[in-house]
């Protein structure tokens, strides 16, 4: 699997996505700048790692959503690319309107950091390939704009299509239905907040973000 | 052109950042403070040929996330509509 990494100024977790997918993939990815109007050729997963792209300046991934990379984002999200977007990585999906919602402030105001329990969801998509629907792991969050909101009509959408891809097992951040992580309407899309990335080695002390990219791994080939 | 966008939290959006606003407002002791609600000024210095249309679309595409936010335009040249709107 060849993967690309995408990193905007701010970015702080990329050089995290890149080793958890070397490590996988067993290919080192390819390093894509925001300023860049194409991606590679051959590219089987596009990661948009976490961080604070432009300084979070207006709002959360509002500046990295309209960069010039985004466009060749959207257009392989478009021909079936898998795009998987991490923290900073989701609210850019978000504001560039390649997922619904919003990630706002956390409603307790506070910079939430550490192990979380997710139960899995019920999305049939490459990402979640490597768990059980229902299944509980723990995933590190790190984030203070992940309380993610939408308007109840898209929120029913996103359930009654089976679009949740992780939901927090308790209290996090206020998302609406504790929702952690969503599918675009053709699964190939995910945006979540927690950080699969740093559970994947031993070191890390937790390898369950590990099983996502197996399970895309397999999935996608 | 000076060009004034102010973007809000759309009503039933939970603020958090307004209420922590009003916590420490009741914490100073002002009393009578019923609700806050923060948002956001973003002033523009605008060429003549920038047509309202244009500052509305600045809004859709940049300024405002109308998945949360509304957002009002006051123009300089159009200072008393505003202010009507403003009333």
């Amino acid at each position: 699997m060849n993967s690309a990494v995408i990193i905007f100024p701010g970015s702080n977790c990329d050089r995290d996505m890149l080793t958890a997918l070397e490590a996988v993939t067993g290919r080192a990815p390819t390093r894509v700048w925001h300023r860049e109007t194409a991606l590679p050729d051959s590219v089987d997963l596009i990661a948009v790692p976490g961080g604070f792209s432009y300084g979070d300046y207006l709002r959360s991934g509002a500046m990295a959503a309209n960069s010039p990379v985004m466009r060749a984002v959207k257009d392989a999200a478009d021909r079936g690319v898998p795009v998987l977007g991490v923290c900073n990585g989701f609210q850019i999906l978000t504001e560039a309107g390649m997922l619904p919602g919003a990630l706002m402030r956390n409603a307790g105001i506070r910079f939430v950091c550490g192990d979380v329990a997710l139960t899995v969801g019920e999305a049939r998509s490459p990402f979640t390939a490597g768990y059980r629907s229902g299944e509980e792991i723990v995933i590190p969050v790190a984030h203070h704009d992940g309380n993610f909101q939408a308007d109840q009509e898209t929120l029913d959408r996103l359930e009654g299509e089976g679009r949740i891809a992780f939901r927090y097992a308790g209290e996090c951040n206020g998302s609406a239905r504790d929702i952690a992580g969503i599918v675009s309407d053709r699964g190939n899309v995910l945006g979540m907040m927690p950080h699969p990335e740093r559970a994947v080695e031993p070191a890390h002390g937790n390898q369950e973000g590990r099983r996502l990219f197996e399970g895309l791994l397999e999935a996608v080939g | 052109m000076k060009t004034r966008v102010y973007v809000t939290l759309k009503n039933g959006v939970l603020d958090p950042q307004g209420k922590a606003i009003h916590h420490a407002l009741d914490g100073l002791g002002f009393s009578g403070v019923n609700d806050v609600r923060a948002g956001k000024l973003i002033e523009l210095d605008l060429a003549d040929t920038v047509s309202d249309e244009d500052v509305e679309a600045m809004c859709r595409k940049l300024l405002a996330n109308t998945v949360i936010e509304n957002f009002r335009i006051e123009r300089a040249a159009h200072a008393d509509s505003a202010a009507d709107q403003v009333a």
